[in-house]
């Protein structure tokens, strides 16, 4: 199977404090791969070291059969990113929202039109075409930025926290996209706190004090560490291995 | 008055912590004098000189040929009409004409004591004091000269300074530097600073206590004033030693003034940070909304008698034309309190009006 | 006590609180649970006396929030939505200048804080903007409780965290209703809700349901069952074209669904049996928080 991301002993470290401690994993491609851990155990350093934003200390990655050392400028184009705190402008209009990232991956105006017609008739806000993304609930906007995100087709996605806060139908909405986004051969990346959406994912890592404390499929995870859900698994491994940080 | 305290420190901590924006402010006004100081003193050379005298007139030529020979000045051209004298500057590429009294060397020599006019283009006021003083100290050595080989004589030296007769401009960076300083470190740093809470939401927590929006405004104000007036002296200190520039009138009034002027730049800050929600905002504000006029239109650069009728207007809005104003008449021209009420009755008025202004807009409750 | 008593406040066009309306009891641990933009922050703002509702009226303690705003002020603690601290600042810079702001000092009450302190006192000297998040969030919790409130507003304070840290806030905040104060708080998180002794659930600025969450659950009047398979995401979209399923939608590793009735179960089962999910297995079950808030209509 293609490995979309395959990082060995991969490591940062900020002055004394090692952030992210050797952590060696791979991506399978179509995969929905759960990237969780505590708040500080490292997972934002790990995943801007991915996004070709930060340079590792040592070891060695490759995202969409890139280095993350020597091809930060490749890694870019063949992913999409979206996170709870910024995804889109709120003062620029749907259209000029959908407009502004297609176009910043190059594409042609004529094939942006043709395919944001078809992605505000899915998410059903054909009407809402000129509002300012301000004006549009949290929901929405929290789908249309996922529709933004992988709208020039990336390799991957990259979803940082997306359902913070999202209503629960809107949450599960959500979810839905991104199955049918996995269906579509898209790669999968996503943090998240809600344990149940843990659930959803194929395989699952949680961190904990910069090492990757587990890896696998969430029924594993259940069976090995005799859990009734993702929860438990998660408290398990990490309490009582933090507050340092 | 515990509270009161406890505030203050937390905000000079906010300033200390700080210490790139502290160093800024310490520096900048150090930076400014120095800037407009030496840029204004720089040394002129090469300056077209015309002059009007008698052909044959021993003396003159003589005087005439000392100036030449500087190597500040070239002699561009000999007047045959005194009536050409005033069109010249517009005619011709010249600085300065000098003007031989009639009969110079006659006079001269029976101590009828001749003169030399010395007529300047002023517009640029800062060139044209430096060159009158040049050619003045080369008339004098003259005249000393003389006066070692024969009797003394007296040369009356008269000056006429044409477009800009006052010679606004030469030290009025001084004043204008204190007024940009005080403006920018009193109204900028103390919006930004009440702004940032509302930005970091601290604001809220501030409101949602007992504490009284009153302390919150004086603990705002007092790190920033002590910095205003350290500043304060910082330019008069340069001013005085570094650049010679005397403060002709009383120290006291002119503290006085300042101290009046910091009050009002203080509640304009606080105005402004009741108005505005971002940090940028504030920033802008009181950047382009408060320095623009002070640098445009107080006087500091251009004159304000010479702008058009608006101009003057908008000018007589903007407080810190009035303390220029105040601040020149005290410091160069060493005039006392009497001359300097009527701007002193209006910087108070406006401090009144301000200080209404913000302790109405300032909110006990968000928007 | 905290009477709420049909408040609603508009922003421009936008109505953000609609005509709501509860209480909140002596040393209870009430809690506001909705999404992003129901309204939560503006009805913290209202009970807190920041902001000032078109319509109704607020009671802390019998103070109204618009005559007696400074009294209540001296009397509540209030932590807002996002870490509100002086990130330049540090740890005790912190506490010392939010005691004296009320006018008290950190040894008055310091027991009140000294279970949620003592996890950050190692830390004291050190820049609140440096701190974790788990540990701004109990420097925040504690500079809000330094004067004794008689009651606490937190606005999410759980939001972004994670679950660990999220349930040892919890903890602390059983231990303070102990002590007798009144909590009231807010959360987009369904699952913390059987934490509190009562909820409000707000979608829209409107409340769903204002009872214990026992009494939520109960009054859920709806057939609620979960499914699971093999092949979960499928499953989803095959089970909703079943004619019998009225809504479906993924909770962790099950599916939940409301049936039009219980008897018709074993034809859902046949149903999916018949499609590729021979291993599909349905359970009739009692809803959680979660299925309340999104089948309340």
């Amino acid at each position: 199977m293609e490995q979309v991301i395959y990082t060995n002993n991969l490591t940062k470290k900020f002055g004394a404090f090692t952030a992210v401690d050797n952590i060696t994993f791979h991506v399978n491609k179509g995969e929905i791969f759960g990237f969780l851990g505590a708040n500080g155990a490292g997972k934002t350093t790990a995943m801007r070291m991915l996004c070709g934003l930060s340079i590792p200390t040592s070891g060695q990655g490759y995202v969409a059969g890139c280095d993350i050392v020597k091809e930060q400028e490749k890694i870019k184009k063949s992913i999409g990113y979206m996170s709870q705190k910024f995804s889109l402008y709120e003062d620029l209009t749907v259209w000029e929202n959908i407009k502004l990232f297609a176009g910043i991956y190059g594409m042609h105006i004529k094939d942006i039109k043709k395919k944001a017609d078809v992605i505000l008739n899915i998410l059903d806000i054909t009407k809402e075409r000129n509002t300012l993304v301000k004006h549009i609930p949290t929901g929405w906007k929290q789908k249309l930025a996922f529709s933004v995100a992988v709208f020039h087709n990336p390799k991957i996605v990259f979803l940082d926290e997306p359902t913070g806060g999202v209503d629960p139908e809107a949450r599960r909405q959500f979810w839905e996209m991104i199955y049918s986004a996995a269906n579509d051969g898209i790669t999968i990346f996503v943090t998240t706190h809600y344990m149940d959406e843990a659930e959803y994912c194929d395989r699952i890592s949680i961190m904990v004090q910069g090492k990757i404390a587990a890896l696998a499929s969430p029924k594993e995870l259940k069976d090995k560490y005799n859990a009734k859900d993702m929860d438990e698994v998660f408290s398990k491994l990490v309490e009582g291995t933090y507050g340092v940080m | 008055m515990k509270q009161l305290m406890s505030f203050i420190k937390k905000e000079v901590l906010h300033i200390i912590r700080d210490k790139r924006t502290i160093l800024i402010l310490l520096i900048m006004p150090i930076i400014q004098i120095m800037l407009f100081g030496f840029a204004m003193t720089l040394e002129v050379k090469n300056i077209n000189v015309a002059v009007f005298y008698e052909y044959g007139d021993e003396m003159a030529e003589k005087i005439i040929a000392r100036i030449s020979a500087s190597e500040y000045f070239n002699i561009v051209k000999s007047i045959d009409n005194i009536n050409d004298v005033n069109n010249i500057f517009k005619t011709e590429d010249v600085d300065t004409v000098i003007v031989f009294s009639h009969n110079f060397s006659k006079d001269l020599y029976n101590m009828a004591s001749p003169s030399i006019q010395i007529i300047n283009d002023a517009s640029d006021p800062n060139q044209a004091s430096t060159v009158t003083s040049y050619i003045s100290a080369i008339i004098s050595s003259f005249q000393n000269d003389i006066i070692l080989q024969t009797k003394p004589i007296i040369i009356n030296t008269e000056l006429k300074m044409l477009y800009n007769p006052e010679l606004n401009g030469a030290y009025n960076f001084v004043p204008g530097v204190m007024a940009l300083v005080l403006t920018l470190i009193c109204a900028m740093m103390t919006s930004i600073s009440i702004v940032r809470e509302k930005e970091f939401g601290t604001m809220e927590l501030l409101l949602v206590s007992p504490m009284k929006p009153a302390y919150i405004i004086i603990s705002k104000i007092v790190p920033y004033f002590i910095i205003s007036t350290i500043n304060l002296v910082t330019i008069l200190v340069l001013a005085v030693s570094l650049l010679d520039i005397p403060i002709k009138g009383s120290l006291m009034l002119l503290m006085a003034v300042s101290f009046l002027f910091i009050f009002l730049s203080l509640s304009v800050g606080i105005l402004i940070s009741s108005l505005v929600s971002s940090q940028a905002a504030a920033m802008l504000i009181s950047g382009m909304g408060m320095m623009m006029p002070v640098m445009l239109l107080s006087g500091m650069l251009f004159p304000i008698d010479s702008m058009p009728k608006f101009l003057q207007v908008i000018a007589d809005i903007v407080p810190a034309s009035w303390y220029f104003t105040a601040v020149k008449k005290i410091m160069l021209e060493g005039q006392g309190l009497i001359n300097v009420g009527k701007e002193i009755i209006v910087l108070t008025f406006m401090l009144f009006l301000l200080i209404l202004a913000s302790v109405k807009k300032f909110k006990v409750r968000l928007g | 006590m905290v009477k709420v008593s049909n408040i609603s406040k508009s922003f421009k066009d936008v109505l953000a609180l609609d005509n709501v309306t509860f209480a909140a009891n002596q040393g209870e641990l009430y809690g506001i649970i909705g999404p992003d933009g129901a309204g939560k922050t503006t009805l913290f703002r209202i009970m807190t006396t920041l902001t000032i509702p078109d319509n109704g009226t607020v009671y802390i303690n019998n103070r109204s929030i618009i005559k007696d705003y400074m009294e209540i002020r001296k009397h509540i603690g209030y932590m807002p939505g996002k870490f509100a601290l002086y990130q330049d600042l540090t740890v005790e810079e912190n506490l010392n200048f939010f005691a004296s702001v009320f006018d008290t000092d950190v040894n008055e009450n310091y027991d009140l804080i000294k279970g949620i302190y003592s996890h950050i006192a190692p830390f004291k000297k050190r820049k609140a903007g440096n701190l974790s998040g788990g540990m701004k969030q109990k420097l925040a919790l504690s500079c809000a409780l330094i004067h004794k409130p008689e009651v606490l507003f937190l606005d999410e304070p759980t939001t972004g965290v994670d679950p660990v840290s999220r349930k040892e806030f919890w903890d602390m905040l059983a231990g303070l209703k102990q002590m007798g104060i009144t909590i009231i708080v807010s959360t987009p998180y369904m699952d913390e809700a059987s934490r509190c002794d009562r909820i409000a659930l707000i979608k829209n600025g409107k409340f769903l349901h204002v009872d214990t969450p026992d009494n939520i659950i109960a009054a859920f009047n709806k057939n609620l069952i979960a499914v699971t398979a093999s092949g979960m995401k499928t499953l989803l979209n095959d089970i909703r074209k079943c004619n019998h399923i009225t809504s479906a939608f993924a909770f962790g590793s099950e599916i939940h669904a409301l049936i039009d009735d219980y008897n018709n179960i074993g034809n859902v089962l046949s149903y999916l049996n018949t499609m590729k999910y021979r291993d599909a297995e349905i359970k009739i079950i009692s809803p959680n928080i979660e299925d309340c808030f999104i089948w309340s209509k």
